[in-house]
């Protein structure tokens, strides 16, 4: 215990260390916000085995290493972005520029959703915020291409925490698709520390996908919050494939009535590997409607966590939410945590879920095999069978053929070429 | 549906029809607890002295044990361990020979509950163990229990009577440091019930006993132990109703069914109906309950059913250790909460053995402002080859004020085994109620009728009489609720 408050003590006295540099970059205001939050981190402390959030999340081996940050101006990563022309009104530009640029939105929304008061690593993040990735698409505005943000872990240095940021504000009936990927050097042990806040105003549409390509060694636990505005429409699509301790954390709130949230999720798990997914969906009000699927394939002495609470306050009348989460173990090592969670204070609700974990199907594979296929084969396309189903629903084709393209590829399985698939 | 208000209001008020107090002495020990206590319940009842070291090793650990705070959903008033009774015995009388001996206010408490002792005896062909505060009045059918072997009696007689068997089992599913309300009944346990099936022996008649608390402040500490040998099957049923009250009550009992032979089979049923407190949720017992089977036998069975309408507060989970090879473990519940109620309950399935196979099945009720959780363990262990676990968790809520919770732990470490887990939370559908309106029955009949159909799958594993019991309780607490 005595090490873990020690490794806490390397965070604090970074945070102590560059404080000057980082008083630098913003506002005033900005500053006393991350010296409150690194005042709250050092109050939480990093959660224990007895805070049922992090029950089957083990916190030792993450908080065994003294992650130090970059200097100041590479502390929150790098991010680079790919973006299409856009129209006048929206900006995509660096958390940086927009603390001078657009000093007013971002006091208006920077930290004020992802709760750095309960959430330590939040409160960790917020205490180094200066840099990271500012979205904003006015009112009206429909972005038909895709945007595609590049959350890059450095290539040099090992021992390094990265905490990124993005802040992403919606107006009435826009629209965007956003793309975050994040990847990392194979051979370095590093940690990534994400905070992603989005606020979905009224009637608009985000389609979001993460794409977790981080090194071997890494360490990435990424919280994202989405306020879901009136009559507005999230959806997530998380693809979790690196590092050796993952955590993904999605906390999704219905500010308004008729709001629709999508969570599909696919994680894939091998050798030493720990994936957990934590979501929440709070339907703080009525006629809201949420669809969760996360499904998870574990190999190897993989463990998986699954924790994926929906939440009906007292007056959410009329909500309808469904949540699933399928899990194939495909090792005797491998450990998978699941639990789908129903917390219901209204009565006229529609709330499922169901969970299963199992093993491919006897019968299937039978089928299969009786046509021709080799055991392997059957039970590769099995998999993959399985797997796809999150990634064909995808809608940005690039994203979408490339998975399907390194799942055949990870199952040893022939490309198929996207005519013929269709037909 | 204004017109059936009135009467849905009525039943939905209706008082707590169990709640009178009989007017027995009582000999009781002082308030609070301290080995000196201890040690008097053991000498009160001419213990051995193995016993009361057990006792006093698990009031020892007790005292380090910090009283649990698990679930944030759930609110616990302060208990004041100091402050109960922790043992009252009706004053001894000489020994009884026939039920004519039992003293008659006693007889009228129970006549008053419908559980007349002869009533039982003759018709239902039931043998009644009834626990009357702690000590066992009345032991009947034992004869006949005795022609196969079986050995049905109380707690402390058991200890006198076969402290060997009493000894090797006492403690060995449910340990003395499991949890803090297990050390304390461990510490302090005043009676309770002992079965015993030998091997081969198929019990010819479902034994069962009433628990009553009776005694202002006294706490129940029950401790019932059953064990199967090979080849055997009992059926037990537990039932309990408790007199209105309007200080709260701890009921911290500890149940161990041990299937011990290759194919032995226990099935447990139990009725609970105590004084859940008044509509604003004062007074009410307290009921945590350690209750745990295990599975040691090859194809052996444990199969738990529960129908859960009373209590203030009911934390409990009852749960089976799948050790041998292709036992089976199942988990039959209602639960319902009504007015302040909370309920926290589920099972624990934890898989060992190879083919090992557990279904659970839990229906819950809320109303009022009801809080209803459901809360589960599955575990597959590593060597437990080809395990299979089903749940279902089905929730109905009738009440814009009342919860319904969910949280299932699934915990796998085997590739082949498989896990289904499904839960689903809804209300009464008004195209239900205008259907069965439609067709003549009233609001009452109907979400009666809708709320039976609901539970069925879980009263069809109750005994014949339990299960008429069972639907006459969710009647009266629920009719009202739906308007």
């Amino acid at each position: 215990m005595t090490e873990v408050m020690e490794r806490q003590n390397t965070y604090l006295a970074a945070f102590e260390r560059l404080e000057r540099e980082l008083a630098a970059a913003g506002t005033p205001a900005l500053h006393r916000l991350r010296k409150a939050a690194a005042a709250r981190f050092a109050e939480l402390g990093f959660p224990g085995p007895r805070d049922e959030e992090w029950r089957f999340t083990p916190i030792a081996p993450l908080a065994r290493i003294p992650f130090e940050p970059a200097p100041h101006d590479r502390m929150n990563g790098s991010c680079s972005f790919r973006i299409p022309p856009l129209p006048k009104g929206v900006i995509v530009c660096r958390l940086s520029e927009a603390m001078h640029k657009h000093a007013a939105l971002i006091e208006q929304h920077l930290a004020r959703y992802a709760d750095w008061k309960k959430h330590p690593f939040v409160a960790l993040n917020t205490a180094f915020v200066c840099d990271g990735v500012f979205v904003y698409v006015p009112r009206g505005i429909v972005l038909e291409e895709p945007l595609f943000l590049d959350f890059h872990a450095g290539k040099d240095d090992d021992g390094r925490v990265w905490h990124y940021r993005s802040l992403v504000l919606l107006g009435e009936n826009s629209q965007v698709t956003l793309v975050d990927n994040y990847s990392g050097p194979m051979e370095c042990t590093y940690f990534s520390n994400a905070v992603t806040e989005i606020v979905v105003g009224p009637g608009a549409i985000v389609d979001h996908y993460k794409l977790q390509r981080e090194g071997d060694r890494a360490f990435h636990l990424a919280v994202m919050q989405v306020q879901i505005g009136r009559a507005a429409n999230f959806s997530s699509h998380a693809i979790t494939q690196g590092g050796q301790w993952v955590r993904n954390e999605i906390n999704a709130v219905f500010e308004n009535e008729g709001g629709e949230c999508t969570l599909n999720g696919l994680y894939q798990a091998n050798g030493e590997q720990l994936v957990d997914n934590h979501t929440l969906i709070d339907h703080a009000h009525p006629h809201c409607a949420s669809h969760e699927l996360y499904k998870g394939i574990l190999d190897g002495k993989a463990r998986g966590v699954f924790n994926g609470k929906i939440y009906v306050r007292q007056d959410a009348q009329r909500t309808d939410a469904k949540q699933t989460n399928q899990t194939l173990l495909l090792s005797d090592d491998a450990t998978i945590n699941t639990k789908p969670q129903l917390e219901i204070y209204a009565d006229d609700v529609k709330c499922t879920h169901g969970a299963t974990v199992g093993q491919l199907d006897a019968e299937s594979l039978f089928y299969l095999r009786s046509r021709g296929v080799g055991l392997a084969e059957a039970r590769s396309l099995l998999t993959y069978a399985f797997a796809n189903d999150i990634v064909s629903r995808i809608k940005v084709a690039s994203v979408r053929e490339e998975l399907e393209r390194s799942l055949l590829q990870a199952h040893h399985l022939p490309a198929v070429d996207a005519g013929e698939e269709d037909a | 549906m204004t017109t059936a208000t009135s009467t849905i209001q009525e039943l939905a008020n209706r008082e707590y029809q169990h709640g009178f107090v009989t007017d027995i002495e009582s000999e009781s020990v002082p308030r609070g607890l301290n080995e000196d206590i201890i040690r008097l319940i053991s000498a009160k009842k001419r213990e051995p002295d193995w016993l009361l070291d057990w006792r006093l090793k698990a009031f020892r650990h007790w005292q380090t044990m910090e009283e649990p705070r698990w679930w944030p959903n759930l609110r616990i008033g302060p208990i004041d361990y100091q402050d109960i009774i922790y043992y009252s015995a009706p004053k001894p009388k000489k020994k009884l020979n026939s039920l004519d001996e039992v003293d008659p206010e006693l007889r009228r408490t129970f006549e008053k509950l419908g559980i007349s002792l002869d009533e039982q005896k003759r018709l239902a062909g039931v043998a009644v163990d009834a626990v009357f505060d702690s000590v066992s009045v009345a032991t009947t059918f034992k004869k006949t229990l005795a022609e196969h072997g079986i050995i049905f009696c109380s707690f402390s007689e058991a200890v006198r009577e076969h402290p060997a068997l009493v000894r090797k089992y006492l403690g060995s599913v449910v340990p003395y440091n499991d949890n803090f309300f297990a050390a304390l009944n461990s510490a302090v346990f005043s009676d309770g019930s002992f079965c015993y099936i030998p091997k081969g022996v198929r019990c010819p008649m479902e034994l069962s006993t009433y628990f009553r608390i009776n005694s202002a402040g006294t706490g129940q500490f029950e401790r019932t132990l059953i064990i199967a040998e090979e080849g055997s099957y009992v059926s037990y049923l537990e039932g309990c109703t408790a007199p209105m009250r309007d200080e709260n009550q701890l009921h911290a009992a500890v149940v161990e069914l041990i299937a011990v032979g290759e194919r032995a089979e226990i099935k447990y049923s139990t009725v609970q109906n105590w004084y859940p407190g008044d509509k604003e949720g004062r007074g009410g017992i307290y009921n945590f309950v350690t209750k745990r089977g295990a599975c040691r036998g090859v194809g052996s069975k444990i199969s738990w059913t529960q129908v859960e309408t009373g209590s203030a507060i009911t934390w409990k989970y009852p749960s089976v250790i799948l050790q041998g090879d292709n036992s089976i473990g199942e988990f039959y519940s209602v639960a319902l909460t009504n007015h302040k109620q909370q309920a926290d309950t589920g099972t624990k399935m934890i898989h060992i053995g190879k083919n090992t196979r557990s279904t659970i099945v839990s229906k819950g009720i809320s109303a009022g402002n009801g809080q209803n959780t459901y809360r589960g363990l599955v575990k597959v262990l590593k060597g437990a080859t080809g395990a299979r676990n089903y749940s279902q968790c089905d929730s109905l809520l009738l009440g814009d004020r009342c919860g319904a919770h969910t949280f299932p732990y699934i915990e796998v470490k085997n590739s082949t085994a498989k896990v289904e887990h499904e839960a689903s939370t809804s209300k009464i559908g008004e195209d239900q109620i205008f259907y069965c309106k439609q067709r003549g029955l009233s609001t009452e009949d109907a979400v009666n009728m809708i709320v039976n159909g609901f539970c069925k799958q879980v009263f069809l594993n109750l005994p014949m009489e339990f299960a008429v019991e069972a639907q006459k309780l969710l009647g009266v607490s629920l009719e009202g609720s739906v308007g």
